[in-house]
């Protein structure tokens, strides 16, 4: 005991206090970076602009600034304006039905297995990416020797940067046959003791032995947002301040009771906060599920069934959809776009709480 | 309060730039037509953007002054470009249906320029023969009524295949395609609970039982390739490409067929009687040679052209397309057309005319 608080004090040491959300892999993630934006914006307020370069030069930015609302309200008006006929046909039944019917003259377009997948896997992803994540983040920053965290973090951030087609493809030629082969056969036995438990009404580790589906897609998901998770709760845990960790060290607590009770519920907004992100962009990925998810409409309880999400449905089929279906896709475009809308906004709602909480580092 | 006002010019602003940038695109656009020279945009089918490729290096070489540009979004994509005038013609290897003729401003045609086919691909561990497989049982293998490949029925078309005991997963297109359109509208010729069933469609219904969507050719391929007991369709033309190999069909006359580029063409010969307008399905073809899973592939023209100039051009590129184009399909490996085919496609393109009402006839 006598030994590891000064260890431990010299490895956080040398990271100053909060410096707000600037690094190379928070600008990819927007919200946060925007709050940083944000608080700079306060001083140019006072400073009153003379002569004409300054006039044509806050044109030009209004200009660049305007275009983003306009955008954003073109996106709702465009979607709105392409989903008003499936609104008119289909009134709820897109919520409550799981019958999607793509072909010609077809009058079917449910969209609840779509909506029931693309959730089941975000949730499902962020239940387990969610811990394991913000356990990496606190081992890296009050465990790890500074010098190997620098590596780790730096692997970590290039995770982030891999195009999600390329996790597709070690979806399908690495994860899908590991599912298939060791996954499936180890948990198939499980279903006999479900079944007795729910009378057969729970085939939880039933389907087909391909490894496509349910699993495969949540599991390529927990890969993808990890590294998000990860460098979001780093920074949120290199938020708090120093002094907490010191009082609650000299108060002759463990290392594993410090973090418990000084650093993780400080940071605990923040922690959140990069979870609900990590679930928008859950939500939103196309390119890896579609690869590995199967495609197919329809709502089962089991993780080895095929499914298809929101954004799947989308990518496959707009290009050759008219007429209706055309006016279903764009509504559950709609419907996406508003889901990872409120995530965003609850994202954003809970950092700038957790600035507060924690003085923003000022 | 200064502030909110520029960032509403700002705004303004920038909305005006959008449409005047749009207005400017499409001055230029009709400027361009009044020259000599013309320059074609078209868009569709992925399954004959190679042979379109080729098409264009070809012609543009010798016709230094037309510029065409071919986009291959998917067949349905070209279509609803062409409805929406932004292309002056459209690849698609399905007709078009009712809906998109009464949204097109005016008649389209459907000009035949090249032949493909659908070929099935599997992975059975254990089966080194090429299997065999006839209509009805693939729609019942598709359908989930086939479960193993064992079956009976499958054991009696490969008596000397060792066929495994080994469940059946079906791998079908998960995005639109005029593949799934070929080989849907042969199930529904073949199979009656299919077309009671699923039906046909460039993309359709399909039933649960353990079937998986893959995206593109390229995705069921991979995904047969990966998972044992799958079957799944692709394009001969991928197949051939990629070296993959594929099974044998049972056609109408109940003969075993590889599909070639032989044998494709040979589908639309065994028809006796061609409609005038060429929107022909030739799946599910008579005659001994014929490979039962076959199709067409379209360029879309409106007939009654709005621009003399884009007109008289389409109609010289898809004349050469038909005639000397031909010569390059075999390389490409797409089965050319048929010789009886040639002057019914020559009579279709002769009724194209300028915005006069006066037929453009190709230059030679």
């Amino acid at each position: 005991m006598g030994v590891s608080p000064m260890s431990s004090l010299k490895n956080t040491g040398e990271t100053p206090v909060p410096r707000g959300f600037s690094r190379t892999a928070m600008s990819t993630i927007g919200v946060t970076a925007a709050l940083s934006v944000a608080k700079s914006a306060d001083f140019g307020r006072q400073i009153r602009s003379h002569g004409r370069g300054d006039r044509i030069f806050n044109l030009i930015l209004a200009l660049s600034a305007g275009l983003v609302p306009l955008i954003m309200v073109m996106f709702l008006g465009v979607l709105l304006y392409g989903a008003w006929p499936a609104f008119h046909a289909l009134g709820f039944s897109i919520f409550t039905s799981t019958n999607w019917d793509p072909s010609d003259s077809s009058k079917d377009f449910g969209g609840l297995a779509f909506l029931y997948g693309t959730v089941t896997t975000s949730v499902l992803a962020l239940l387990i990416a969610g811990p394991v994540g913000i356990a990496v983040a606190a081992f890296l920053h009050e465990i790890l020797d500074s010098r190997v965290r620098g590596v780790v973090v730096f692997l970590i951030e290039t995770l982030a940067t891999i195009p999600s087609v390329v996790y597709g493809m070690w979806g399908l030629f690495v994860l899908k046959p590991f599912v298939s082969n060791v996954i499936q056969p180890h948990l198939k036995p499980l279903q006999p003791i479900l079944d007795k438990i729910f009378h057969g009404h729970f085939p939880l580790f039933n389907g087909p032995p391909i490894g496509i589906g349910m699993l495969t897609g949540t599991l390529i998901l927990i890969i993808m947002v990890l590294p998000i998770i990860v460098s979001i709760s780093l920074e949120a845990i290199r938020a708090v301040p120093n002094v907490y960790r010191e009082a609650a060290l000299g108060l002759g607590a463990t290392r594993w009771e410090m973090m418990r009770v000084a650093v993780l519920p400080v940071a605990r907004p923040g922690l959140f906060g990069g979870c609900i992100l990590a679930l928008g962009r859950a939500l939103g990925e196309t390119m890896a599920i579609t690869m590995v998810i199967g495609n197919t409409a329809q709502m089962k309880w089991s993780l080895f069934e095929p499914a298809d999400t929101i954004s799947s449905v989308i990518a496959n089929q707009y290009p050759e959809a008219s007429g209706l279906q055309f006016a279903a896709l764009t509504e559950l475009a709609l419907i996406l776009l508003i889901l990872t809308l409120a995530v965003n906004l609850l994202a954003r709602l809970i950092i700038s709480r957790m600035d507060r909480v924690t003085g923003g580092g000022s | 309060m200064q502030r909110l006002k520029t960032f509403v010019a700002g705004c303004l602003l920038a909305g005006l730039c959008l449409s005047l940038g749009l207005a400017c695109d499409h001055k230029s656009d009709s400027q361009a037509s009044a020259n000599a020279s013309a320059k074609l945009t078209g868009a569709g089918s992925t399954f004959a953007r190679d042979l379109y490729m080729k098409w264009i290096s070809e012609y543009t070489k010798m016709h230094p002054n037309i510029e065409i540009n071919y986009q291959s979004i998917g067949s349905g994509a070209g279509i609803k470009q062409l409805i929406a005038n932004t292309v002056d013609f459209a690849g698609s290897d399905a007709v078009m249906n009712a809906d998109q003729n009464k949204e097109a401003a005016g008649e389209v045609l459907h000009v035949p320029v090249a032949l493909g086919a659908v070929v099935l691909v599997y992975n059975v561990p254990g089966v080194d023969k090429t299997l065999t497989f006839s209509g009805p049982i693939v729609a019942d293998m598709f359908l989930g009524k086939i479960t193993k490949w064992n079956d009976p029925k499958l054991v009696e078309l490969n008596p000397d295949a060792k066929l495994p005991d080994l469940a059946v997963s079906t791998v079908h297109r998960s995005d639109g395609s005029g593949t799934t359109s070929i080989f849907t509208d042969y199930l529904t010729k073949a199979s009656l609970s299919w077309a009671g069933g699923p039906g046909k469609g460039s993309s359709v219904k399909w039933p649960e039982a353990g079937s998986v969507g893959a995206k593109g050719n390229e995705g069921v391929s991979g995904m047969v390739k990966q998972t044992a007991g799958t079957i799944g369709y692709v394009e001969l033309i991928y197949a051939t490409n990629n070296k993959i190999a594929y099974g044998d069909m049972t056609n109408a006359a109940g003969k075993v067929i590889h599909a070639t580029m032989a044998s494709v063409s040979a589908a639309v010969a065994g028809f006796k009687e061609i409609p005038a307008d060429l929107k022909m399905s030739i799946t599910n073809a008579p005659g001994d040679a014929s490979y039962p899973i076959s199709g067409l592939t379209w360029m879309l023209i409106y007939k009654n052209q709005k621009d003399a100039a884009k007109g008289r051009a389409t109609v010289d590129f898809v004349t050469w397309g038909i005639h000397d184009g031909q010569a390059f399909l075999e390389s490409l490996s797409y089965a050319p057309l048929p010789k009886e085919f040639i002057p019914k496609c020559e009579a279709l393109i002769a009724q194209i005319t300028a915005p006069d009402g006066k037929a453009l006839i190709a230059s030679k």
